[in-house]
């Protein structure tokens, strides 16, 4: 699709920049000793802090990402909103009150604050720094394709543009600052989501039979000569052979019409829908046999998600409840849109489109997602990713440390755990929202096929120009607030965990503020190039790696320390190193990857599935028993 | 980081009560995710019942998971104890 950028968007986010960058500067003076800088003295307020938890948790991943995958294939996506709250209860009910208790500025601290012992410190700092930069490229190059179609600026500005901005907010007053942007962008983003729902509800939704052509029935032999509107059969040539689709064109109008053709159970008839391709060759993209554009030659995809049939025949609904909205898609028929792969005789491809009347029930089910399917299967090894993916997403959060360091910002241990009571109450509302926007989104008729990721603002649009340039520009600071946790954990990892626990060089207090600016700007500037670096790949599954490889390598070692008495300080630097030494090496060798980032055939993978953490998470609790048990002291004391 | 004031120290009767009780909750909240996970994985078609309210038992279970979270929250902020915190020289304030 092509968007027309709203200036109303571009002027909201520059307000929302000029803002926190001025509170950056204003707070700036309160950070200039180290307990200001990594943990803004410990004087956030516990109710800012669990909804700066909020703004620093609920990344781009969550708000586009799963609302997209919501508006794509239904309730799958929610199954992450589920996890990824579900990861908040261990934080609270295990982590929270001896995480603010042990440690001081890093996650490295209180894995430490036992043994004082820089391979403890070495093996956090670096599990910190793994953790942080995968989770911060997918990030950055969010920024990039957010800012293309909401701000209308190229690729490479929004990158540099989201790293300058938080450079320069975790320089001024780094954890103070940090604070305040992703309290202002939580609040933004729940409140809003929470506009739109209201919207959403309010509209109802609309039957549209029509929003795309269907012809026929017609009797297959006949279809070579099929004529409709002064539109006939083009020849099925250059790889249009043997596929499931013909081809209408008026003489002399630009490109096609594609159908596909269906089946009619029973008979010898088919029905032809509606489909749409996008072609690419020699550099230019055509969209129905057109070149893409607005001219009148010109074509470009059409928006989609529409309900194609309500309960009892109605046409339009009026308002709906919050349960009345789910049973009415209940008892409708949905239209999602299927994808496949056309190639053609000079060796370039297509992505067809199609149409798939789909029962409302199956939209409100799990299972639906290539990526889920295996959960209706029979193959046990698919039942058991899914149950694995699930099992990081529930250990994942307590153990990513730019979560974690946001529990030495509050005074007490009272109120850290009062402070993610706020935090989970916050979160939990907002994943309640994504599978209202979500559905909102399949039904707004406003989805571009190319980019599911740009559901939850496209329906936006679909619902007030101005709600639009708001929430483009919340998207777009979604990225801001999350950016600027994972920069500051990691200068924090550099500054006090490397260069002062490991190399053991004594920094004053305003010295090691000094060297952890510098690291962030170096991280920052490293994030910058990544960013640009990765523009062409679709990189959101780095999320999902980094909360496997946290999950595996801080996790056991976090807790075993807290509950087991025995717990030696080799047993923790082993089980750190093997859960992230096994969970990425299992990764690299999964069929996801060999698939989409090395581009080799998935079936020759080595892991036996792709996510790690049912076998990886065990693997470290292992390793620490057992180092432990091996590296006892000798004389026991007390 | 001083060990006086550490988790390792001996720990106050109220903490002990709230790390007690957290675990208890933690346990609960588990086994409820772990049925859900469990269902979704092995008994996928049992999902498409309908439990209440016309709605199936993916909804129900999926949103019930999130309610639960913040009711078990909600209870655990209320029922833990307040430690009497012993002096420290880190406790300006």
């Amino acid at each position: 699709m092509i968007y027309d950028p709203a200036p109303l968007a571009v002027i909201v986010f520059i307000l929302f920049v000029v803002f926190t960058v001025g509170l950056s500067f204003f707070l700036g003076r309160k950070a200039k000793s180290s307990a200001g800088y990594f943990a803004a003295h410990g004087q956030i307020p516990w109710a800012v802090n669990g909804v700066a938890f909020a703004g620093d948790y609920l990344s781009a991943a969550s708000f586009l990402g799963i609302c997209g995958m919501i508006a794509t294939y239904g309730y799958d996506g929610f199954l992450y909103s589920i996890g990824y709250l579900a990861g908040w209860i261990v934080a609270l009910f295990v982590i929270a009150e001896p995480m603010k208790r042990l440690g001081k500025f890093t996650f490295a601290d209180a894995l430490d604050a036992k043994f004082n012992s820089p391979g403890i410190k070495a093996a956090a700092g670096i599990s910190t720094l793994v953790v942080s930069i995968f989770y911060l490229i997918p990030q950055m190059v969010g920024a990039g394709v957010l800012i293309q179609p909401l701000l209308g600026y190229p690729h490479w500005v929004g990158v540099v543009m989201v790293g300058v901005v938080v450079i320069m907010i975790v320089v001024t007053a780094g954890m103070v600052s940090t604070t305040w942007v992703q309290f202002l962008k939580g609040s933004l983003l729940v409140l809003f989501s929470g506009i739109l729902v209201v919207m959403v509800l309010g509209k109802g939704l609309n039957a549209k039979p029509d929003a795309f052509e269907t012809l026929g029935p017609v009797a297959r032999d006949s279809l070579a000569g099929f004529v409709s509107e002064d539109r006939k059969v083009m020849p099925a040539d250059d790889g249009w052979q043997d596929q499931d689709y013909i081809r209408l064109r008026k003489a002399g109008a630009s490109g096609f019409d594609l159908f596909r053709v269906e089946s009619v159970d029973g008979t010898d008839n088919v029905l032809l829908r509606e489909a749409q391709v996008i072609r690419t060759t020699d550099g230019q993209r055509l969209v129905d046999g057109s070149p893409i554009g607005t001219d009148a030659d010109q074509k470009q995809l059409r928006p989609v998600g529409h309900v194609s049939k309500l309960p009892d025949g109605q046409e339009q609904t009026g308002p709906l409840g919050p349960i009345e909205f789910f049973n009415t898609i209940r008892d409708s028929e949905l239209v999602l849109w299927g994808n496949e792969t056309v190639v053609h005789d000079d060796g370039s491809k297509s992505t067809v489109y199609f149409q798939k009347p789909t029962d409302g029930t199956r939209v409100l089910r799990p299972g639906e997602h290539p990526k889920f399917a295996g959960i209706r299967g029979d193959n046990t090894i698919d039942k058991i990713n899914f149950l694995s993916l699930m099992l990081a997403l529930f250990c994942g959060t307590a153990s990513l440390p730019h979560i974690l360091i946001r529990y030495y910002t509050v005074k007490d241990g009272a109120a850290a755990r009062k402070s993610t009571i706020v935090g989970i109450a916050t979160i939990g509302f907002f994943y309640v929202l994504t599978m209202y926007l979500g559905l909102g989104a399949m039904t707004s008729g406003a989805m571009d096929l190319s980019d599911n990721n740009m559901a939850a603002p496209l329906l936006a649009r679909s619902l007030s120009p101005l709600l639009f340039a708001i929430i483009s520009a919340i998207a777009f600071t979604t990225v801001l607030g999350t950016v600027s946790g994972l920069i500051l954990a990691s200068s924090g990892a550099v500054a006090h965990d490397l260069i002062g626990g490991v190399l053991g060089i004594k920094l004053s207090g305003e010295a090691q503020v000094r060297v952890a600016k510098l690291a962030a700007v170096v991280v920052g500037i490293i994030a910058i190039i990544l960013g640009i670096l990765f523009k062409e790949l679709n990189v959101s599954y780095l999320v999902g790696w980094a909360f496997s490889i946290a999950a595996s390598a801080n996790l056991p070692a976090l807790v075993m320390l807290l509950f087991w008495k025995r717990t030696t300080k080799e047993g923790i630097i082993a089980s750190v190193v093997m859960g992230a030494m096994s969970s990425l090496g299992w990764i690299l060798l999964s069929s996801d990857t060999y698939a989409k980032v090395y581009g080799w055939d998935p079936a020759d993978a080595i892991a036996p599935f792709s996510q790690p953490g049912i076998v990886t998470i065990p693997l470290a609790f292992l390793t620490l028993v057992v180092v432990s048990l091996w590296s006892q002291p000798k004389p026991a004391i007390g | 980081m001083n060990m006086e004031d550490s988790q390792f120290s001996p720990a106050s009767p109220q903490r002990r009560f709230n790390t007690r009780l957290g675990l208890i909750l933690f346990a609960f909240y588990s086994l409820l995710y772990l049925g859900f996970v469990l269902i979704s994985a092995l008994a996928t078609d049992m999902m498409e019942i309908t439990v209440v309210a016309g709605l199936n038992l993916a909804i129900v279970y999926g949103f019930g998971l999130i309610f639960a979270a913040f009711v078990l929250a909600m209870a655990y902020g209320l029922l833990c104890k307040t430690e009497t915190t012993p002096p420290s020289q880190e406790d300006v304030q």
